[in-house]
């Protein structure tokens, strides 16, 4: 039997990451995410990895980007303030094609705003961020346990589709302890090689050119094409979601994150309490799970998005229920300062439910 | 008498059999070439990784027949420090700007110096932002004008010109820190060892090496290449004062 560990969702990660073969971390302190830096500093070395505290997001978002395109599984995080900064660097590895993974334990902003939880990075997350128009896989992890997986998976996925990989966590389920069971990673056999890395030309006669610049006629709109391909693969191959008790549902509950762990609760006490709801939960932010939501919600005809912001992910929940699906909102804007209890959220959906 | 005839110039392997884009008088070609004889000089083109940066030598991986990875605006000596701790066996170079190094990137260029990361920086400094059309740089002279000093620097309220190469020579992490200039065959070949002794410090794994090389941009500074080619000497040479302000291992 697998050890049952008692860990913080950021060790978790930390773990996952050095499960997975990450062996290069650059970062810089911030709350609430400085467990994962403070990990890797003390377990890296260990197994012949690097560490680097950088001298900002800046450096190490671009150590990343030079790490990556050197053919290593990399990685770095921060908070929302400093995933701001990190943004002209994920543009850069988004054009360049680079994987890595970038972890957003995510606090309320905008500014310096506060370390409470919130989910108001959504957007920035999911819609780019930085300039250009690209996209990132983008993994919502809502318990400790998931941290660790879906760490590994954001790797392999990232890998796979030569593009940067964005866990999206907050606050609350960074700093919270509970059980996880680490699973041993064993590499998908068909994860492609790096032909495309820089490693000096020795042995080879074509030389490797890592870059996002294309200023020769057509060849960018060729580039972005390239890209955009690229993303509707992943939103017909890799999009997850979980459902819970959707089949007789009259209201749908759409939460993601640690918001999704207090709906899963409340939707369970709705039920007990003798409504028909269910919960609908993205795990995978970007590519959105459009079709599943759309599906469920063809012979439901209400929908109740929750989050912990003023509302975000409600537009990409609006786009993909069925037509006559009508979308409600419940959020708070960042500042908030403690987590909703599943009595409220239970009564919000009993509300929506009856009105 | 033999009538052999003996090759004494060549084309550096490392360099790509190419026309450059580069200004009549320009002098990032020459630069260019030099760094490619460093390369050839200790045979290490096939185990060299260039880090280009944005500007007018932004199309490094053009020129030089070497694996390149381009970074954003001033972060090449970050990405270099992620190649170099992949790769700590790999000779890896940045070639930046003054704009580059001096404006957006003078944090990347600080730490990467005081780490001590194991790579020659070359850094071109001519006095204004080349590429984007001759604006002022962290390197402009005082009252020089360029077109977002057109009336000329005003060190009272534009700052004053960073001499880099001496700034860099203070920090621990710093081995090799010296100022060179491309102005005449002379200085070109001081030019030419300095380079080298920066890529001969990665060969030996002695730490990081700094090279600025003061070059002409007479498309921005609205002259012709002789004339430019002078002001290197007249006005340039006497601000940013050529020699080496650190050479930590005397022994090479
Ligand atoms: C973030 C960002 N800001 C500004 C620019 C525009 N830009 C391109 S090149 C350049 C200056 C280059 O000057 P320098 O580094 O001195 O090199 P040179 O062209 O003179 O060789 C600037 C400001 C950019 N590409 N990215
Ligand atoms: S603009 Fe100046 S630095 Fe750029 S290529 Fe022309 S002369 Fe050289």
């Amino acid at each position: 039997m697998q050890k049952r560990l008692f860990v913080k969702g950021n060790e978790a990660v930390a773990m996952g990451a050095v499960e997975a073969g990450c062996r290069y971390y650059f970062g810089y302190p911030i709350t609430p995410q400085s467990d994962i830096p403070e990990y890797m500093s003390r377990e890296l070395p260990k197994v012949g990895g690097t560490f680097i505290q950088a001298e900002s997001e800046i450096a190490s978002i671009n150590m990343l980007l030079g790490a990556s395109a050197s053919g290593a599984r990399a990685m770095t995080s921060s908070s929302s303030p400093g995933i701001s900064l990190k943004q002209e660097g994920i543009s850069y590895m988004a054009g360049s094609e680079l994987p890595g993974l970038i972890v957003n334990i995510s606090r309320s902003g905008p500014g310096l705003g506060g370390i409470d939880a919130s989910q108001a990075d959504y957007f920035q997350a999911v819609k780019g961020g930085g300039h250009g128009g690209y996209r990132l896989i983008v993994l919502a992890p809502y318990s400790v346990q998931e941290m660790y997986d879906l760490t590994i998976l954001a790797f392999d996925l990232s890998d796979r589709y030569r593009i940067p990989a964005m866990l999206l966590g907050d606050s609350v389920i960074g700093q919270m302890k509970e059980a996880l069971i680490p699973h041993p990673y064993h590499p998908p056999a068909d994860l492609p090689a790096k032909p495309w890395a820089v490693t000096g030309k020795l042995g080879r006669s074509d030389q490797r050119i890592v870059k996002s610049l294309y200023l020769g006629d057509g060849e960018l709109e060729a580039h972005n094409w390239r890209l955009h391909e690229k993303y509707r693969l992943l939103g017909e191959q890799e999009v997850r979601s979980e459902a819970v008790d959707v089949e007789d549902a009259a209201l749908i509950v759409t939460a993601f994150g640690s918001t999704a762990r207090i709906a899963r609760t409340a939707v369970r006490m709705a039920r007990e309490a003798g409504l028909r709801v269910g919960l609908f939960r993205p795990i995978t932010l970007y590519p959105f799970p459009e079709a599943a939501l759309r599906q469920m919600t063809e012979g439901c005809k209400k929908v109740l998005c929750i989050e912990l912001n003023a509302g975000q992910m409600v537009e990409d929940v609006r786009l993909s229920v069925a037509r006559d699906a009508e979308v409600r909102f419940y959020g708070r804007p960042p500042g908030a300062g403690s987590l909703p209890t599943p009595e409220e959220l239970c009564a919000q959906i009993r509300k929506h439910y009856e009105a | 008498m033999t009538t052999a005839l003996q090759k004494v110039f060549d084309r550096p392997v490392s360099l790509k059999d190419v026309q450059t884009h580069f200004c009549p008088g320009c002098q990032h070609g020459t630069i260019h070439r030099l760094v490619a004889e460093a390369l050839d000089h200790f045979a290490v083109q096939e185990r060299t990784i260039g880090v280009a940066s944005v500007g007018c030598s932004v199309f490094l991986y053009g020129y030089f027949d070497v694996d390149v990875v381009e970074a954003p605006h001033g972060r090449a000596p970050a990405v270099a420090t992620g190649v170099k701790r992949v790769h700590p066996d790999k000779i890896v170079f940045t070639y930046q700007g003054d704009g580059d190094l001096a404006a957006i990137g003078t944090s990347e260029i600080i730490h990467a110096a005081n780490r001590g990361e194991g790579m020659t920086v070359i850094f071109v400094n001519n006095t204004t932002y080349g590429m984007t059309g001759g604006q002022m740089a962290p390197t402009t002279l005082p009252q020089q004008k360029t077109s977002t000093s057109p009336s000329g620097r005003n060190v009272q309220t534009d700052g004053y010109p960073i001499r880099m190469a001496e700034l860099l020579a203070v920090l621990d992490g710093t081995a090799y820190s010296t100022r060179v200039a491309v102005n005449s065959p002379k200085n070109v070949l001081q030019a030419g060892k300095a380079i080298r002794r920066a890529f001969q410090y990665q060969v030996e794994s002695q730490g990081f090496a700094f090279v600025e090389v003061l070059s002409a941009c007479p498309t921005n500074w609205g002259m012709n290449p002789l004339k430019a080619n002078e002001r290197v000497g007249s006005e340039m040479i006497p601000y940013f004062q050529l020699g080496t302000f650190k050479d930590v291992e005397k022994t090479f």
